[in-house]
């Protein structure tokens, strides 16, 4: 009986492993058809903006502007998102006292608990018509909008993520700190912020990874436009400008495409490349946490 | 000996979920597969986004006539009924456009069946603004630059109207690829072989364009005209400048001179049998056509 619960349990930690290889192998194999071929020119798929995948007379596939929609939409998302989230942070674990301490996090994780389609939908109605209201925007489907949005679903991840960070570091820092006669923020600015610095990057690799993958709701808050809102004019970026991203073109595309068409193979080869972005972004995460504990 | 208890108390719920699924299978056998069993007969109805409202109105209506016969709905656009169609998860395909040479092969090659078309009534196809933008009428020459590859229209000032809100530039609201109206418009309107403008809003379903223009002073896009709120303005259109600009409605389209009205199809995967045959046939039938007429699309004339 031990035996066979040991074994059970030894499938379950495996699994993982699995399933990630076959994933990325189911993802391969069906783009790989296109891939493959000499027709598929690599270096257009990335650096053209031209996303015709479902032309009859010339079909082509340029995710040049998808790329700069999740960039976009990304970094607008975590320039928002990464004050918000070690500010609460490091007020959570560091200023608050323990029952304010408790009720602020209940309150984060409930944060993480809206689904995104629920954001998505908050983004189309309310977001975009504030955000017409407040810039004087043309229309409020935007990057600034999917990245407000973006940047809601992220700040619970940062914040636990780097709360418990923060929480690592032993007091006895703390005291030594204090006991050289420092102020509180200097404490925090010179001695907590550096020795949990791993962990705060971390926690903002895992932000960066949940907004690159999110779907739902930028596919209902960023106007779904392919579009490049960066140009040569000052500001050179604008968040005001609607995008689409990789993830909403697959949404948006993969129901419509026969199977093995090569439409739906293109949008296997952006799933791949989707994938390769985010396995990136945790890989990094994943060395900076195991840097911590080696330490 | 209490832990081999329990593994055999899982295994038996596990044996008997399992037997159950192959005693009891999903109703979704196939038209006519049922008929004589004690379940639902079930017609899987799937397809055009501009369709679905008049398709669940068939489908509710066709409770009524042949209560043993479920029909099933779903949108999400005609090329997303087309590859259900012939990946083989729905027995009718709703499409505001006709199928491609390239699907038609892939449905013969796939099921070794020749699908077969049907046209169930028609559809006008209305330009909308929002409510407050001056402009009445456009012509299809002036669409296809607003809207297509290359085309030089982008302000509202070279139509010679200011937008409510003071923008000038033409916001796009067009369709996500898989509609047949953003095909349609695609073929009549921005002519065969082009592409639209890369930049436009895509949105999902026939209900949102209209929704975001009417909340939108400087836009523009196009929908069925069964879709038309407060909010919105249709405009008139004509074939060229200097033509007469005609209203989308019943007659206008009927008669033809209303230029974007196009015809709705459903598909099926050879000749219907059994109760999917009965259901077209119901659909095409006086009553079927009055449910047409009554959800703002116009009726097939015999």
């Amino acid at each position: 009986m031990e035996k066979v619960i040991e074994f059970i349990i030894r499938v379950c930690g495996i699994s993982a492993v699995i399933f990630v290889f076959a994933i990325f192998g189911f993802v391969f194999w069906e783009g790989r058809e296109l891939l493959i071929s000499g027709e598929f020119n690599f270096w257009k798929f990335l650096f053209t903006k031209e996303w015709y995948p479902a032309s009859e007379s010339n079909p082509r596939f340029g995710v040049l502007a998808l790329i700069a929609g999740t960039a976009s939409v990304t970094v607008l998302a975590m320039a928002i998102a990464v004050p918000f989230g070690l500010g609460a942070a490091i007020y959570i674990s560091e200023f608050c006292g323990s029952r304010l301490r408790e009720a602020l996090k209940v309150i984060i994780e409930l944060l993480a608990a809206i689904p995104s389609v629920v954001w998505g939908f908050i983004g189309l109605t309310i977001m975009n018509e504030l955000i017409m209201k407040l810039f004087g925007a043309p229309i409020g489907l935007t990057v600034l909008n999917g990245a407000i949005i973006l940047a809601l679903m992220s700040v619970p991840i940062i914040v636990s993520i780097s709360e418990d960070a923060l929480k690592a570091v032993p007091d006895s820092y703390r005291e030594a700190a204090i006991g050289l006669g420092v102020t509180r923020w200097q404490m925090v600015y010179k001695v907590l912020l550096p020795s949990a610095k791993n962990g705060l990057l971390a926690a903002v690799l895992l932000g960066i990874g949940r907004a690159v993958g999110e779907t739902m709701a930028v596919l209902m808050a960023t106007g779904h436009a392919v579009h490049i809102p960066f140009d040569g004019t000052p500001p050179f970026f604008h968040p005001l400008d609607s995008v689409r991203t990789l993830t909403a073109t697959i949404a948006a595309e993969l129901g419509e495409t026969a199977r093995g068409s090569e439409h739906y193979q293109v949008l296997f080869v952006v799933g791949i490349l989707l994938f390769s972005i985010t396995f990136a972004v945790n890989l990094t995460a994943d060395l900076v946490v195991k840097g911590i504990r080696d330490k | 000996m209490k832990e081999k208890k329990i593994l055999c108390q899982v295994l038996t719920t596990l044996g008997f979920a399992t037997a159950a699924a192959f005693l009891f299978p999903s109703c979704g056998g196939g038209g006519g597969a049922g008929a004589g069993g004690a379940s639902k007969t079930l017609i899987q109805n799937a397809g055009s986004d501009t369709m679905v409202n008049l398709a669940q109105a068939w489908a509710e209506a066709y409770a009524t006539v042949d209560p043993g016969v479920s029909v099933e709905v779903s949108g999400g656009g005609s090329g997303t009924g087309i590859a259900a169609l012939i990946n083989g998860t729905t027995h009718i395909a709703n499409c505001s456009r006709a199928m491609k040479d390239k699907e038609i092969t892939k449905a013969k090659n796939q099921n070794d069946a020749e699908p077969k078309l049907f046209t169930m009534g028609l559809d006008a196809l209305a330009v909308y603004v929002h409510k407050d933008n001056p402009l009445e009428k456009i012509t299809i020459a002036q669409l296809g630059q607003i809207f297509g590859e290359g085309g030089t229209i982008t302000k509202w000032t070279q139509l010679g109207v200011k937008a409510s809100d003071g923008n000038d530039e033409i916001i796009r609201v067009s369709r996500q690829s898989n509609s047949g109206t953003y095909v349609y418009f695609k073929e009549t309107v921005v002519s065969k072989g082009k592409e639209f403008k890369l930049g436009s809003r895509d949105l999902h379903g026939s209900k949102d364009v209209v929704e975001l223009v009417g909340k939108t002073p400087s836009a523009i896009g196009y929908s069925g005209m069964g879709y038309a709120t407060e909010e919105v303005k249709m405009l008139r259109i004509a074939t060229e400048t200097g033509n007469d600009a005609y209203e989308p409605n019943l007659e206008n389209a009927q008669s033809g001179k209303y230029p974007i009205a196009r015809p709705l199809f459903m598909y099926t995967l050879g000749d219907p049998k059994g109760a999917t045959k009965a259901y077209i046939d119901w659909c095409l039938s006086e009553a079927g056509q009055k449910v047409v007429v009554d959800n703002g699309y116009i009726p097939i004339s015999k």
